[in-house]
């Protein structure tokens, strides 16, 4: 059993670089010798960016503009192409998205400072909230987490565990009970407990349920009679591997809540989160955090080189 | 049924009818080909570039679109196009066909044991769905008579085996919860306790796992080999995008499953995950995830999902939306009334007031896939309807009853009462009786053109 394993890791390990190398190859062959861009380069830069769940209107609009460059300025190389590719998408990811890099710092202009977390079910908000006390903690400020998710089986259970490893205080409820009221409590606890940031978690909800949706703007409203700033900040998480879906979510949370950031998570997958390309061109909000693997210390803010880089690999 | 022909009445008056938005973007192609009696290489291309981008909308895998479009193009080469139909149609008829083809027919029976207990293993990536299906699965194996029992094997996320307790208790199936131990020995253990206490149906809930994740697909392996599962079934999002048949794949070579469960249907996603997953490891959709409440499970319908992934609208979800959300009997007095051709403005404001209920117009539309992708020149606006409003609020109720004697004069009065002008006074009228000429058809068995056309070519 042993050996079998690691012969298939290796060999798993081999394929990865072996399609790594492929695709690389491919665009290097197909364009060698070329000064225009014609079909099979479009194809070839359509699957890599179509592949990415960049989407097809903002692949063509990509597509556009490079042949815009390419006959306004020329190619001489396909490392030419493949930076102005890059900077393409780099323009698009610019709107409103900045290189936070600075990313555990909070203002001074108001205390507590608080961010609300939305999403669809599973997209990984509680894990988020458990990583982002721990940063936030580790540099230096007092923060509390409200469970405002009062209605998945065992959501508190899940958020207490992640409190105690960020080591932060949290309020909770029971299960069923109004979530508005349990953000009310934590917004009036962190103020008299002088806490520099409250984090509330919400229950997964799908964009389309107009209940729920009536019920976060409702978290909102109420947040809103102990500060008229709250939430400072919404942030909606996005699970890298979903579609062209996501463009939906952006949408309809922004239009129930508004939404301040994205943070992006799952990343540690194959999957590359190019729709947030699509959101970011039609809704300019800028991607602040992504996720990368189960670890409380697994999150990261987000750096736009490194994410167009990762989006053209394997 | 009459509450919802009025609601797409109102909602036909204030957009285009998209629901045929292929079918007409073909039309439009083969618009210059009529009189050619076949399909041919040429002119089947051009509509197929549309289809591309429809299933590449939806989601469906780059590398499985590229495939398909091939394949239909190859069919569809040389078919007679019949003078009953127009030759848009039938590309959008072979192509609904070989989506249904290769999602394969309605759902395939579960394997049961001939010695009880049954063994279903649950894997997936993390937040699919994993734990809230397999509640739903026990519960829907219970009210077939069956006597399942959920066992909590995944020993990683936080409160994971909490989770399935209390879903377990809500539904009141016995759950095996062991904290502590190893993944492997509580599946392992399991079989054993169920045989003990008379379960005939184990289902083994594991912990959400990335398909690159060596260690963790070793352990799913592992659990695998040593309980031997009568049936692997493999949770995915039906909102995930290309990457969807990365992990299905992965998870096949793994585990070899028996089926698919396709989970948190009851979005607007299009699902285009279903067809690649279908077309990279051919293993039927057995169950569709509708809902968060624990009998929001469905078998899979491979129609309902082709024309729902090529945008023609999940129209059977909207009308079930409509159901949920309106009086039974209040429906009934409405029929009866139309019957009678009696339908008043008031009845027509309670309509309002119901779609309201419902949520604004966007939402609505939401529900609706294909319809998130309205002509830039239609607006979703919700003020319409409280322009429509504020008029009949305006009128008496008299006027309400017997729209007729609304003459210049009252059609003044209610211009000024309700903050509106003559026209849109008049507007409404207009809207009011072709809505209730529109009524009288449907009442005598013939289907308004609209719902006509939402459906699919046969």
């Amino acid at each position: 059993m042993g050996f079998f394993d690691k012969f298939k890791l290796s060999r798993l390990k081999e394929g990865l670089t072996k399609t790594r190398e492929n695709i690389f190859g491919k665009i290097q062959k197909i364009l060698s010798g070329k000064t225009k861009i014609d079909d099979e380069v479009i194809d070839k830069i359509e699957e890599i960016l179509i592949g990415g769940d960049v989407g097809v209107s903002t692949t063509l609009m990509i597509i556009d503009d490079i042949r815009k460059r390419v006959k306004a300025e020329g190619f001489e190389n396909p490392e030419d192409l493949d930076r102005l590719l890059r900077e393409e998408i780099l323009k698009i990811l610019s709107n409103g998205t900045d290189n936070n890099t600075n990313p555990f710092t909070l203002p001074v202009s108001h205390k507590p400072h608080v961010i609300m977390i939305v999403g669809v079910n599973g997209v990984g908000k509680t894990t988020t909230i458990g990583k982002l006390a721990y940063n936030y903690r580790n540099a230096g400020k007092k923060v509390l987490i409200a469970a405002a998710d009062t209605f998945r089986a065992a959501a508190n259970e899940q958020l207490e565990i992640w409190a105690k490893r960020a080591g932060v205080e949290i309020i909770q409820q029971t299960q069923g009970a109004d979530p508005a009221a349990v953000a009310y409590d934590g917004l009036n606890s962190a103020i008299s407990h002088k806490s520099d940031l409250l984090i509330i978690d919400t229950a997964g909800r799908l964009h389309t349920k107009i209940n729920l949706m009536e019920e976060l703007k409702k978290i909102k409203r109420v947040l809103q009679k102990l500060d008229p700033e709250a939430p400072h900040e919404v942030y909606l998480v996005v699970d890298a591997s979903t579609g062209q879906n996501a463009i939906q979510q952006a949408k309809q949370f922004t239009a129930a809540v508004g939404i301040s950031g994205l943070v992006l998570t799952k990343l540690d997958g194959t999957a590359k989160g190019g729709v947030i390309l699509a959101i970011n061109q039609e809704l300019q909000i800028p991607v602040k955090y992504i996720g990368v693997g189960e670890k409380i210390d697994d999150l990261q803010p987000f750096d736009r080189k490194a994410f167009v880089e990762a989006l053209f690999e394997k | 049924m009459a509450f919802f022909i009025s609601i797409l009445q109102v909602i036909n008056n204030l957009l285009l009818p998209v629901f045929e938005e292929l079918t007409q973007k073909l039309e439009g192609v083969f618009k210059k080909l009529r009189g050619q009696g076949k399909i041919n290489e040429a002119n089947v291309a051009e509509s197929l570039r549309e289809v591309r981008r429809v299933l590449l909308d939806a989601d469906v895998n780059y590398k499985v679109v590229k495939q398909f479009i091939e394949d239909v193009q190859k069919r569809s080469v040389g078919q007679e196009v019949l003078t009953s139909i127009t030759p848009g149609q039938l590309i959008v008829k072979i192509i609904f066909d070989e989506l249904v083809k290769l999602m394969g027919t309605a759902q395939v029976e579960m394997r049961y044991a001939s010695i009880p207990p049954t063994i279903i293993m649950v894997a997936g990536l993390q937040g699919s769905g994993k734990t809230t299906f397999c509640a739903k699965l026990a519960n829907h194996l219970k009210s077939k008579g069956r006597y399942p029992m959920l066992v909590a094997a995944d020993v990683y996320r936080p409160a994971a085996i909490d989770q399935l307790e209390m879903l377990g208790k809500q539904i009141q199936v016995p759950v095996v919860a062991e904290r502590g131990r190893g993944a492997v020995e509580i599946a392992v253990d399991s079989i054993d306790k169920a045989r003990k206490a008379a379960r005939d149906v184990l289902i083994i809930d594991t912990a959400g796992r990335m398909h690159i994740d060596e260690e963790m697909m070793r352990e799913v392996e592992t659990i695998k080999t040593k309980i031997s599962p009568h049936e692997i079934l493999f949770v995915v999002d039906s909102m995930t995008g290309q990457d969807a048949v990365n992990t299905a794949k992965a998870f096949h070579d793994k585990l070899n499953f028996d089926g698919v469960v396709l989970t948190k249907l009851d979005g607007d996603t299009r699902g285009g995950a279903a067809i690649s997953i279908r077309a990279v490891v051919s293993k039927p959709i057995k169950f569709v995830g509708v809902g968060e409440k624990l009998d929001a499970l469905e078998i899979f319908h491979p129609d309902r999902m082709a024309t729902r992934i090529l945008g023609m609208g999940d129209i059977v979800s909207f009308v079930e939306k409509a159901q949920e959300r309106y009086d039974e009997q209040k429906a009934k007095k409405l029929e009866e009334k139309i019957r009678k051709s009696q339908f008043t403005f008031e009845d027509f404001l309670d309509q309002l007031h119901e779609i309201k209920k419902m949520g604004s117009l966007q939402q609505l539309m939401s529900m609706i896939p294909g319809m998130n992708r309205l002509p830039s020149n239609v607006t979703l606006d919700d003020k319409a309807l409280v322009g429509v409003e504020a008029v009949i609020q305006s009128m008496t109720r008299e006027e309400r009853q017997k729209p007729q004697i609304i003459n210049g004069e009252r059609r003044k009065r209610i211009a000024t009462g309700s903050g509106t002008s003559i026209q849109e006074v008049n507007k409404v009228l207009k809207q009011f009786s072709e809505m209730q000429r529109m009524m009288k058809t449907f009442s005598k068995g013939k289907m308004p053109r609209m719902l006509r056309g939402m459906q699919v070519p046969k």
